[in-house]
């Protein structure tokens, strides 16, 4: 039953590929992106019963770390650099995504 | 009394496991679905949060009634859950207000019973 | 007031490498201790340490609250997966302006995160005593449906006045 689980996981982060290429704006590229974050996590936490490695669970606490962090930074580039999203408002509220 | 309940449990444990592991991949599939499937980028949110939040709850609750889980596994479960409880809804904000700070209008109103009006 | 606070993310910081390490010998529990150290002292030089920083007091209240949370979140997944399902595409999304009793900037915080985590609603943004939510059903996402969820995570996070003026 891990190995289907295990296969499961694997068709849902296929099929949110298509969400990371078909995006019709970039924000639901970032979604698909931390979305495949999280479920790699569990993947990488489910590989390491499969495989009979206990190791993995240090790789998939780092990497929900990593996408966390990956996703701040991402929306807080395009939100302050940006070339093609207009900014609507000036003023950013202090308890924005300065995380 | 508590011998027999004991039995019990190890005996179901890997089964119980087995089935909480695969209720979350097919939970992770379910929330896939519905973010191929809904009209905008608002709404594609709450389709996201169903694998944040229930997929990971039932993986990791299987996982860690597996027999090989030892308690320092359980420890590292244990935290990359409230990991992904912390920074799931934190991302998901953070990615919404970039959104409606840059002017993405959201769909209001009733969606698919009708003609189903594109975003 | 503060030492307590150093002593608790002591504790907190002890446990955590002792629960992930899993190697106890003596070279390894060193490094382990000196990274503790090197990480009170940054911590302390940099001033991080406050009520918001080190909510170690309110554990047992934070708890209970996140046992609440549990449940309305696994009510709200059915909700949000039968719409994933349902052959015929059937939501029905709506903003809804919402206001909020909590004052200090960590029970706005609560609240807000609270209303994300549950599938179905999102917070969009937060101003002032206001928060902007998105919801998936027009009919669930009434502003009186976040009273419950608005006094409890006030509870959790301010708790008594006492203690925010103590800390503050």
């Amino acid at each position: 039953m891990i190995p289907a689980a295990g296969i499961a996981l694997m068709v849902a982060l296929a099929l949110m590929l298509i969400r990371l290429l078909a995006g019709p704006t970039l924000y639901d590229r970032v979604l698909a992106v931390n979305s495949f974050g999280t479920k790699t996590v569990l993947l990488l936490a489910l590989l390491g019963y499969i495989m009979g490695r206990p190791d993995f669970m240090d790789i998939a606490l780092l990497y929900a770390m990593i996408n966390f962090v990956a996703t701040i930074a991402i929306l807080k580039f395009f939100r302050y650099r940006s070339f093609q999203v207009p900014m609507a408002r000036k003023s950013v509220p202090p308890s924005g995504d300065d995380e | 009394m508590i011998e027999t309940a004991l039995t019990i449990f190890e005996t179901l444990r890997p089964w119980a496991g087995g089935a909480l592991c695969l209720l979350g991949g097919l939970l992770a599939i379910i929330g896939t679905v519905g973010v191929l499937r809904f009209p905008d980028f608002y709404t594609r949110l709450h389709a996201a949060s169903v694998t944040d939040t229930s997929a990971a709850t039932s993986l990791l609750l299987g996982m860690a009634l597996l027999p090989e889980t030892t308690w320092l596994i359980a420890v590292k479960l244990a935290a990359i859950w409230v990991f992904i409880f912390i920074t799931g809804p934190t991302s998901t904000h953070a990615a919404a207000s970039a959104a409606h700070t840059a002017g993405l209008q959201p769909v209001i109103g009733r969606v698919g019973r009708r003609d189903g009006d594109k975003a | 007031m503060r030492l307590g606070y150093l002593i608790g993310l002591a504790i907190l910081l002890s446990a955590l490498w002792l629960a992930f390490s899993g190697l106890y010998k003596p070279r390894m529990l060193f490094f382990g201790l000196s990274s503790i150290i090197i990480c009170l002292v940054l911590v302390s030089r940099l001033r991080l340490l406050d009520r918001e920083a080190a909510p170690y007091f309110r554990l047992p209240v934070y708890l209970s609250y996140w046992v609440w949370l549990m449940i309305e979140i696994l009510k709200a997944n059915w909700i949000v997966i039968r719409a994933c399902l349902r052959a015929e595409l059937d939501i029905q999304p709506a903003l809804v302006k919402v206001a909020t009793t909590c004052r200090t900037d960590l029970a706005k915080t609560v609240f807000a995160n609270s209303i994300t985590l549950t599938p179905g609603t999102v917070t969009l943004e937060v101003e002032g005593d206001w928060m902007l939510v998105h919801g998936l059903y027009e009919d669930q996402t009434q502003p009186e449906d976040f009273i419950e969820m608005d006094r409890r995570s006030a509870e959790a996070a301010d708790g008594r006045k006492r203690e925010t003026e103590v800390a503050g």
